[in-house]
């Protein structure tokens, strides 16, 4: 006779982890809620604290690190939660595919602390639209020789996308870095219309 | 603070721990039994010690959840409500829950956590309060009634 247990099945991991997510963010349980949505610029994971949405990280589809990081910074109650996260998944997709220009919903600004914290708030004052150099925003925040720290801040920004990191290019034209990649850089100043040339 | 998001727990134990549940209470009860041992694992996870064995902590919870749920529903009430037609489907899930029900519930216990769960028999012996040689017993002896009831449904 086989292994009498074999019998029993597995659940539907979906079903049940969307129902664990309905009732612990009820109960007040969950440090981090998450989620990946897949768009024109790759897999994205989205994570929300009840504040409002936390991070947007790149390479959504080898989320472990991103993770470990959260769970880290923000609390180890680190769950997913795909359908309370779906009006926000849908606002990010619209911006990541160029089909919107601002992010509407709550963010969460906690992983953007002191001097990050300041570079942070200067990128959401860049029209859609436009470009500023890295000078530019050192300038702006009081820091005129601050340029290269200032490139460090963005590359980290916790809220690529949503905040337009992918605003600030080189003085002399060219792109510069970005987390996700140059070509994702291109591809969201090309749907505003701010590719110079 | 090293420790795990507890997203990786549900991924990487969810159907350990669905199959201890659903062993125990059935199919129509084990979605809820499911989510009362992760709401509860959820709830104490930040007091967890550093270094403890997760998948038996989880374990342990599950199969208290699951007969606290068994109490709720009275176990008398769903082996008794299995209609006859569904034995002729032949279906090896309902006839395994049925053998189970019919186990004492230590040897029952044992079974779940040792062979479901995949508890050594130390583990299973500290999540019911007994000793180790006594959980392995109950183990065996569940295990061999349970083929005893299944190979006579086979006829």
């Amino acid at each position: 006779m086989a292994d009498p247990f074999d019998a029993i099945p597995a659940g539907d991991a979906e079903a049940l982890a969307e129902r664990l997510a309905r009732r612990a963010v009820d109960a007040g349980l969950v440090d981090v809620r998450v989620r990946t949505i897949d768009t024109r610029l790759g897999t994205l994971l989205l994570a929300a604290t009840p504040r409002g949405l936390v991070t947007v990280a790149f390479h959504g589809d080898e989320p472990d690190a991103t993770l470990e990081r959260l769970a880290d910074r923000l609390g180890t109650r680190v769950l997913r939660d795909e359908r309370g996260l779906d009006g926000v998944a849908r606002e990010v997709e619209a911006l990541a595919d160029g089909r919107a220009r601002t992010f509407d919903g709550a963010l969460d600004l906690t992983l953007a602390t002191g001097f990050r914290g300041a570079v942070v708030r200067a990128l959401r004052d860049i029209p859609y639209g436009e470009t500023r150099s890295y000078g530019d925003v050192a300038r702006a925040i009081g820091s005129p020789g601050a340029v290269r720290a200032v490139g460090t801040a963005c590359r980290l920004n916790p809220l690529p996308i949503v905040i337009p990191c992918h605003r600030v290019v080189r003085s002399d034209g060219s792109l510069g870095q970005y987390a996700g990649g140059v070509e994702a850089k291109r591809m969201l100043l090309g749907a505003e219309g701010a590719l110079a040339g | 603070m090293t420790r795990e998001p507890f997203e990786r727990l549900v991924r990487e134990h969810g159907a350990t721990v669905y199959r201890v549940v659903r062993a125990v209470v059935g199919p129509s009860d084990a979605d809820d039994a499911w989510s009362d041992a992760f709401l509860a694992a959820l709830e104490a996870y930040p007091r967890l010690e550093e270094g403890a064995n997760v998948r038996g902590w989880l374990v342990t919870i599950a199969h208290r959840k699951a007969i606290d749920v068994l109490r709720r529903s009275s176990r008398a009430t769903v082996v008794a409500e299995v209609p006859e037609r569904a034995r002729a489907h032949r279906d090896p899930d309902l006839d395994l829950r049925r053998a189970l029900a019919a186990l004492p519930d230590r040897q029952r216990s044992c079974v779940v956590l040792h062979h479901l769960g995949g508890l050594p028999f130390d583990e299973v012996a500290a999540a019911l309060g007994v000793s180790s040689a006594a959980a392995r017993k109950a183990s065996s002896d569940g295990v061999r009634r349970l083929r005893s009831l299944l190979e006579v449904d086979d006829g």
